[in-house]
């Protein structure tokens, strides 16, 4: 590309772009740092970027307080759990929508998004009486199924899309060759479909993952995810700033990573169709 | 053909979806509607009575209510304006070749990862606090006087916050649609002494008109109902200067234990939410119609 | 029957009994304050002594924690087996039926050691709805060695005036010294408790007789003013977001001259491992102005057993362990004397190891000169020191709490917070129908 060929403006830009990454980055970072400080130098002045005593004394705190493997574990299930529930009822419809659209399809997607928009604090009391009468409080498996349906119109939403990029010609040819419903799902469109799916997975289960106020009220010890974990360190008594940093690290680590490591297959997908 | 067994059967795969999120809205909707016309505080059992409309009148009456009302909009009006400024910024920065395209592209994405409360307490203990924050140690070394952002500029400050963790995804989409324009076009345009400027105007800006609508629809749908970042934050004050209409109703509902004052507040949100919602989707909808 | 036989059934019906006994866990809901979370690294101690009994641990940051057990006991959800709960709420949640008794407490565990102030409180129509863990008043922490510094010496039972001319003298804005510390975090267990007691002292009051909110009265807007001006002249930056657990770090890191707020922060700053300050630390009473009435309040977490939970016996055994003389002892033998949980046993301050302890005698005294069923100058129809005990205050309190930090944070004016107040309460009153 002409515009970039000159060193000096690549030397501008590499500069600005590493700027302005590292200063996005660098609350977390700090955070990071402020885990292996003690409490003393966590908030000294001035503040050590790098030279201080590096220990692991507030992981080793942490650890010895909470369960922390359980939260984690607790996490994983209802972030994974509700996002795989999620799309299992979700693909059918959004596939629906997008290759057999009826007139009403744009409304039904529209109002399946408005339902997002309810405030939860106004719906807490009525769910939290119908889940002690089902006896699914503190219980993993009424996570799951809350967070499937408060993510389930942005799943939807993100499969149509995706979905309406899929060629028709291609279905419809498949059709002229005899393919039965089931076959064209399965062999065609899954397999043109997937990146769209990985796509919405990922950001579900990070979606998910990071909800705070259902997690947070419908548990007590059992189900109780890293949102809860995080909960009991937010203002204990006295210096406890490397205590939450340590604490922060360990419940934002895992979902980071995951990120990192599938940004590629994350990114494929999230259009939201927007390109078009 | 089988088309009539096809739509049959696509109608079947939609229902799923429709009757669960019908349910999930219209049992707990029926409740926290009949509990709005109750006098029914949690704290004292047995004194729930009908009493019309008068957890409506207290709920619409209440000073807060404007105030929050108006700080939703900001709240969510400032986080879009950041969020769409900055991305269409920052993609337009990542876009260019450079060294280390994918390190950076980590980095910026990373706040997105974040909760909601760690990033709150994050940002309120370890940077914004004006004694032992990070912007106050930088205060005091440039020889100013530290600010105090939550007791000053509370709402500025949450909206600060919040958009740090919704930047990386406005940038993210925005940077996708950026990397499928044509670059013929713009090269193009180049050639015929189009400025840079107006290279921007008149054709990445139209070509990104469809992610920028995707960006505020989404973003929109969370930023209606931040909480936690207000929680740890600011508690909604000082005053009522950072409470919004989630945090408002969840005063009502869980500090107060008004369930009928909590649920009339929960109706007025979801009236509210909705006459958001048809708006932004005549916009979307015809945005996303082509 | 053989010998071997007899064991051999003996162990069956221990294994049995072991099996049944494993079922039992005990969830508890408590604050994540220091003195809990050493509660919750002793269990060992309690579950090696009750085998069969498994305890999980619910540690949340007071708020939260509150708000999710009040949800829970109101609605039965009987998620928690022990909750760790306020002076505030016992007597309102004993009236409705929701604890536990605890009045079957072995004589073991004699609760007449338990200190009358703090029983008082806990007890609802001659019965204990909740045990103890640690008691507080409030009261003057002070750094000797500024007060010395500023040519002072404080008085055992300070007055307010002397108070707010030592923290001018004592602060040092460039040197990042602020006289005196007091929270301004709106929220009625934060910046309200704090001002209802002082309050208190200035004469002011809630109520009237017929539950008329006086936030109009002089006597309020004096306490206000006194206050915000204090604040203003010798307080922190920030000082509208400071709650208990903020100024325990400004304290601790030798930021402030004085500060007054619960006893039981006393441990913390003078303890060498997490204060630079711990040895220059004295304690006098919470101030008054003369009419009677010190500012210092009176609180107690103690443990609650809410009345659906199936498995009282257990919770019981927990209860009695975490607020006996022998956790106490406990405590003692592991952290030293100066740790273990204060204001909850005559025993204790009879103790003369602890005795030894700087803050022991000013606790007490604090303790014992709060009177939470008279607690105002004038007549009042409520209980309560730094609360009114009544299901509509945490509401009210905490809206007000917002007016009252927005005021100190220079947004409103003192005279606008005090008619905003006024206006709310007489709103919500109104509603809860105390206003006819």
């Amino acid at each position: 590309m002409a515009r970039a060929s000159s060193p000096q403006r690549r030397a501008v830009v590499t500069l600005a772009a590493w700027t302005a990454g590292f200063v996005i980055f660098f609350p977390i970072l700090w955070t990071v740092l402020t885990s292996f400080k003690t409490e003393a130098e966590a908030i000294a002045s001035p503040p050590s970027f790098l030279f201080f005593n590096w220990t692991v004394e507030n992981y080793g705190e942490v650890m010895e307080r909470s369960n922390y493997f359980r939260h984690f574990w607790n996490s994983v299930v209802i972030s994974v759990g509700s996002t795989l529930l999620g799309l299992a009822i979700a693909i059918p419809a959004a596939w629906s929508m997008a290759f057999a659209p009826a007139k009403h399809t744009k409304d039904v997607l529209m109002w399946m998004l408005s339902t997002k928009m309810l405030p939860p604090v106004g719906v807490l009391i009525p769910i939290y009486l119908i889940f002690r009468d089902t006896g699914l409080l503190d219980t993993r498996i009424g996570l799951v199924i809350v967070m499937t349906l408060i993510n389930l119109p942005i799943i939807v939403w993100m499969l149509y899309t995706y979905f309406k990029e899929i060629p028709g010609e291609i279905l419809e040819a498949s059709r002229m060759d005899g393919a039965s419903l089931r076959a064209e799902i399965l062999y065609v469109l899954t397999p043109m479909a997937v990146p769209g799916i990985a796509s919405t997975l990922l950001l579900n289960v990070i979606l998910a993952w990071n909800e705070a106020f259902w997690t947070l009220n419908l548990t007590a010890a059992k189900a109780a995810p890293l949102t809860a974990f995080i909960a009991s360190y937010s203002s204990p008594e006295g210096l406890f700033y490397a205590k939450l940093s340590a604490a922060s690290t360990m419940a934002i680590a895992p979902i980071l990573i995951l990120g990192w490591f599938s940004q590629k297959q994350l990114v494929r997908g999230l259009t939201f169709g927007a390109v078009k | 053909m089988a088309t009539q067994a096809r739509r049959a059967a696509a109608r079947l795969m939609i229902s799923p979806a429709v009757i669960l999120l019908l349910c999930w809205m219209i049992v707990p909707l029926a409740m926290t509607l009949y509990f709005s016309f109750l006098r029914y505080n949690l704290l004292m059992p047995g004194t729930e009575a009908w009493t019309g409309l008068t957890n409506y009148r207290y709920f619409l009456t209440d000073p807060a209510f404007f105030e929050a009302l108006g700080n939703t909009l900001t709240l969510v009006g400032g986080v879009l304006v950041i969020t769409v400024v900055g991305g269409i910024l920052l993609g337009l920065l990542l876009d260019q070749p450079f060294r280390g395209q994918g390190i950076v592209r980590i980095l910026v994405i990373a706040p997105f990862f974040v909760m909601p409360t760690v990033s709150a307490l994050v940002w309120k203990n370890m940077f914004m606090n004006p004694v032992n924050g990070l912007f106050a140690h930088v205060a005091k070394f440039l020889g100013l006087a530290p600010y105090d952002f939550l007791t000053q500029a509370p709402l500025a400050s949450i909206i600060a916050i919040v958009s740090w963790q919704w930047l990386p995804f406005a940038t993210l989409i925005l940077l996708t649609a950026l990397q499928s324009l044509d670059r013929e076009q713009l090269e193009a345009a180049e050639m015929d002494g189009a400025g840079a400027l107006s290279r921007f105007i008149f054709i990445m800006l139209p070509h990104l008109g469809r992610a920028i609508t995707v960006v505020i629809l989404i973003q929109t749908i969370f930023l209606l109902s931040v909480f936690a970042e207000i929680l740890v934050t600011t508690n909604g004050g000082p005053g009522t200067a950072s409470t919004n209409l989630t945090y408002l109703i969840y005063a009502q509902s869980l500090l107060q234990f008004d369930v009928g004052g909590g649920s009339a507040g929960g109706v007025v949100a979801i009236i509210l939410a909705n006459i958001v919602a048809i708006f932004l989707m005549r916009m979307i909808g015809k945005n996303l119609e082509t | 029957m053989t010998a071997t036989m007899r064991a051999l059934l003996g162990a069956t019906a221990l294994s049995f009994a072991g099996f049944a006994l494993q079922a039992e866990t005990l969830t508890i809901a408590t604050v994540n304050n220091g003195d809990m979370i050493r509660m919750q690294k002793l269990t060992g101690d309690f579950t090696a002594k009750n085998p069969g009994i498994e305890v999980e641990w619910v540690t949340l940051e007071e708020n939260v924690l509150r708000q999710r057990v009040t949800t829970d006991i109101a609605t039965k959800g009987g998620q928690y087996d022990v909750m760790t709960i306020g002076t505030y709420e016992v007597p309102i949640w004993g009236k409705q039926g929701w604890l536990v008794s605890l009045n079957d407490l072995p004589a073991s565990y004699d609760v007449d050691d338990l200190l009358p102030a703090i029983r008082g409180g806990l007890t609802v129509d001659g019965a204990l709805y909740a045990a103890p863990f640690y008691g507080e008043s409030s009261m003057v922490m002070y750094r000797t060695d500024l007060m010395e510094k500023a040519g002072l010496s404080m008085p055992d039972a300070p007055t307010w005036e002397f108070i707010a001319d030592a923290a001018r003298k004592m602060t040092d804005k460039s040197g990042e010294v602020y006289g005196i510390c007091l929270r301004g975090k709106a929220g009625w267990g934060e910046n309200m408790a704090f001002l209802t007691a002082t309050a208190n002292s200035f004469g002011a009051r809630w109520f009237d007789m017929d539950w008329k909110p006086q936030f109009d009265s002089d006597a309020w807007k004096s306490t206000l003013s006194f206050y915000i001006d204090l604040m203003n002249d010798a307080g922190p930056p920030g000082a509208a977001n400071n709650g208990f657990n903020e100024n325990l770090a400004l304290f601790q890191t030798g930021k402030c001259g004085m500060w007054i707020d619960a006893t039981v922060a006393a441990s913390f700053v003078t303890n060498p491992k997490d204060s630079t300050v711990a040895d220059k630390v004295g304690f006098a009473l919470a101030p008054d102005n003369g009419l009677g009435k010190r500012g210092n309040w009176l609180w107690a977490w103690s443990l609650a057993i809410p009345a659906g939970t199936q498995k009282a016996d257990a919770a019981m055994k927990f209860v009695e362990w975490a607020t006996s003389k022998e956790y106490l002892a406990l405590v003692a033998a592991n952290e030293g004397w100066a740790n273990v949980p204060p204001g909850t046993r005559t025993s204790l301050y009879e103790n003369p190891e602890y005795a030894k302890v700087p803050f022991a005698k000013m606790t007490l005294d604090s303790i014992n000169s709060a009177d939470p069923t008279n607690p105002t100058v004038d007549p009042v129809p409520y209980v309560g020191v730094q609360f009114v005990a009544i299901p509509e205050f945490q509401g009210i309190a905490t809206a007000i709490g917002q007016q009252f930090s927005a005021a100190l944070a220079g947004q409103t004016s003192v005279d606008d917070a005090l008619a905003n107040a006024q206006a709310l309460a007489t709103r919500e009153m109104t509603k809860a129908g105390y206003i006819k």
